[in-house]
């Protein structure tokens, strides 16, 4: 079992300080490398990439055996701030970061009160730089109070430092506020993450609707939900020339959907999360809310559809969508508990031992749909170990065997799925600003 | 079975329904005789846990335990902890700690009686959870059926109406097919359950061809909500189409069992004639549900003393 003494410095990056990580193989799919190198980082910045550096460092780590990659990066958690800090607060949710390897993530604003205003997004910005053990980006809600009915200010949001914009939790069912939420985003570039879920198509259901739901007497939730708002959001997308990224994509069918449109060159991304990747409806059992999640766990053939889609460039980027929520609330009816589970400590281990290790996918696709793809969409200075760039980044022990223990987790979020599992890789470090976040030998 | 949950038929094997059948045959015979109170179950204690409202489920509980010996209490979720807030988890662990033998729970939560036994260690016996299972109704069905026909294997049975939202049609399926019956479901579309694959069980969508030449027809309870849920146009449409009355029923075979767990919407699923006809075993499944409930009680938590 690893040995659970990591040090967690609060530092700021601007403190002269050199550190050099010897004998890794670097894998930066932001500069097309992948090889043996020696990583050397100067005030906070990466200095040099190549072998053998030659440099008296303040201090060397040894990553012989391991993965040096740009710091990875999930651009869809919940970190519970405001409001919710009985789920998660910035600093548990930061660290729970560092302990899975990710230096950016930006959180999503379903919170309470609801990040939609510019004076929310300028407070939540400033709280992240006191934490500061990570880069935590805000996404802001695209109407009032998520409530579908009203744009919420987004260019006073953009202005306060909102990278994007989400009514996540559930769909914008009012097409034409969708439709100006894009033209009026136009102009600036920025992406509206969206869930994909018609409301009245999954209104009371838990898991799948499938085979298991029909046998369980569980409300289900149908994959045309999904296939229906991913099909209308990319229509608008073209219609507007918007930038529409979609948010978990889950269903086969949508999968589809977003491939075809990007045929026909329109703005849409998309995104996918492990538990999407690697576990089905048959894993849902009504006395463990654990696997309750939106969208739900769907079939086979659904997560065999997204690993294509990720595999051929359909779906860009892989994200946790860390949902932590108190134990209280989890330990409960399987209808009544909250949708949710935490990722971010999780993540590595399950898309290494369930991807990598399967020859399911190789290295440097793994590791740019967590660095370089999501930094160039959401437009992130971040997701590259390019000379002067901002050095983070992370170190994978791929052998690394560990068993997912919820005792040893630092988000506050307890139930997950993946509870139990013995997994196979790790984030062993995770260097923030040219600070090592983690040292886990 | 002694200190078997039993929160589903899934969980059942064909000896298992047997004995529970055999068993129910000399309870009826007890529950028909002059003197109901047996010394089986003399000190033990049960609860009966009920989050949703039941007339025929809770009292047949109740007084299953009272005939067999048993002390029983009945907690109703409106008058308790529950409406403090208190979790279901924190509820059984204090019934748990006054030292009962056997809670009987009804939730409308999918999974609670599953959930209840990982909790706490007295015997759960689900009185239906959600639309998942209602397995006491099941084996009552089934020992009426044996009770009527004098067999169950080889028998074709016919579950019509609100398939989707129902734990008897999700019991009855299990129970009905591990005793060699042969199933059938039929009700209007909206109200099947997509999906559904189950080894001897048929899916149809019109009433006719389901119950053409069955055996028993048990027909489910079609709650009023379902309506506004958008689910049917109006009852008096579905009871043209879907109800069963007295034309429907001479599809069926000459000597067809009606059953029905109650309440009943007179009317709209099932016409008065149906209901008090000579073939109605509605009025039985009464008395056989707490023929069966001893049953349950006595095997899962006689010790014999």
């Amino acid at each position: 079992m690893i040995n659970q003494t990591w040090q967690i410095r609060r530092r700021e990056a601007n403190i002269s300080s050199t550190l050099l990580i010897r004998g890794g193989r670097v894998i930066d799919p932001a500069n097309n490398f992948d090889g043996a190198a020696d990583v050397l980082v100067i005030d906070g910045k990466i200095a040099a990439v190549k072998p053998d550096i030659k440099f008296s460092a303040d201090y060397e780590y040894n990553a012989a055996g391991k993965i040096v990659t740009p710091g990875l990066i999930d651009m869809h958690v919940h970190f519970r701030e405001p409001g919710q800090e009985a789920k998660e607060d910035f600093l548990s949710g930061a660290k729970a970061a560092v302990a899975g390897g990710f230096t950016t993530v930006a959180t999503m604003p379903n919170t309470s009160p609801v990040v939609d205003n510019a004076a929310l997004v300028r407070s939540m910005v400033k709280r992240a730089e006191e934490v500061g053990l990570i880069n935590i980006k805000i996404i802001g809600a695209v109407t009032k109070g998520q409530q579908g009915q009203e744009l919420a200010e987004m260019r006073d949001m953009i202005a306060a430092g909102a990278v994007a914009f989400s009514d996540d939790g559930h769909f914008d069912d009012n097409a034409k506020i969708f439709l100006n939420a894009l033209d009026y985003l136009h102009d600036t570039g920025k992406l509206i993450v969206c869930h994909e879920e018609e409301t009245s198509l999954v209104k009371g259901g838990v898991m799948n609707e499938g085979k298991r739901s029909a046998l369980l007497g569980l409300k289900g939730r149908p994959t045309v939900a999904e296939d229906i708002a991913v099909a209308r959001d990319v229509l608008l997308a073209e219609y507007t020339g918007g930038r529409v990224h979609i948010a978990h994509i889950s269903s086969a069918r949508a999968v589809e959907i977003v491939r075809d449109a990007k045929k026909r060159g329109i703005k849409v991304t998309a995104e996918v999360t492990p538990q999407h990747l690697t576990m089905t409806e048959d894993l849902v059992n009504p006395t463990d809310a654990s696997t309750k999640i939106n969208p739900p766990l769907r079939t086979q053939k659904d997560c065999d559809a997204c690993l294509a889609g990720l595999l051929d460039g359909t779906i860009d980027a892989l994200v946790t969508d860390h949902s932590p929520h108190a134990v209280e609330e989890k330990d409960r009816e399987y209808i009544y508990a909250p949708s949710g589970f935490p990722g971010l400590e999780t993540s590595v281990g399950i898309l290494f031992t369930e991807l990598y290790h399967k020859g399911k996918i190789d290295l440097k696709t793994l590791i740019s749909k967590m660095t370089a793809e999501p930094a160039k969409i959401f437009g992130l200075d971040a997701g590259t170990l390019s000379i002067d760039a901002p050095a983070d980044i992370t170190i994978i022990d791929p052998e690394f065997v560990w068993t997912v223990d919820a005792k040893n987790f630092y988000t506050k979020g307890s139930h997950s799925p993946f509870v139990g599992r013995e997994l196979k890789g790790r984030a062993v470090a995770t260097i923030v600003r040219g600070n090592l976040m983690k040292l886990n030998q | 079975m002694l200190g078997k949950n039993v929160t589903a038929m899934k969980n059942f094997s064909a000896e298992e329904i047997r004995l529970v059948l055999n068993t129910a045959r000399k309870m009826k015979q007890i529950i028909r005789g002059g003197e109901k109170k047996l010394p089986n179950l003399r000190g033990k204690a049960i609860v009966n846990l009920f989050y949703e409202p039941s007339t025929r489920t809770r009292t047949s509980f109740e007084l299953a335990g009272k005939y067999l010996g048993a002390d029983v209490v009945s907690i109703n979720s409106g008058t308790s902890s529950i409406v403090k807030g208190e979790s279901l988890r924190d509820t059984l662990r204090t019934i748990e700690a006054m030292g009962v033998d056997a809670i009987v729970m009804r939730h409308k939560a999918e999974g609670a009686a599953d959930f209840a036994t990982q909790v706490v260690k007295p015997v759960i016996i689900n009185a239906g959870d959600g639309a998942h299972a209602h397995p006491s109704q099941a084996l009552l069905d089934l020992f009426t059926i044996e009770q009527h026909k004098g067999r169950l294997a080889g028998l074709k049975v016919a579950i019509v109406g609100d398939i989707l939202h129902s734990r008897v049609a999700r019991s009855d399926v299990y129970a009905m097919t591990k005793m060699g019956i042969e199933v059938h479901f039929a009700g209007p579309k909206t109200l099947l359950p997509r999906f559904f694959e189950f080894d001897g069980v048929t899916i149809h969508e019109d009433i006719e061809t389901a119950i053409e030449n069955a055996d028993v027809i048990n027909v489910l309870r079609i709650q009023l909500e379902r309506q506004q849920a958008g689910l049917f146009p109006s009852t008096r449409e579905y009871a043209r189409v879907f109800g069963i009355n007295d034309d429907r029923l001479r599809l069926a075979k000459d000597d067809v069992l009606i059953l029905h767990p109650g309440p009943q919407n007179k009317g709209l699923e099932i016409s008065s004639n149906v209901t008090y006809c000579e073939r109605s075993a509605i009025h039985d499944q009464v008395q056989n549900g707490v023929a069966v409930r001893m049953a349950l009680l006595d095997l899962t938590l006689n010790t014999g003393v």
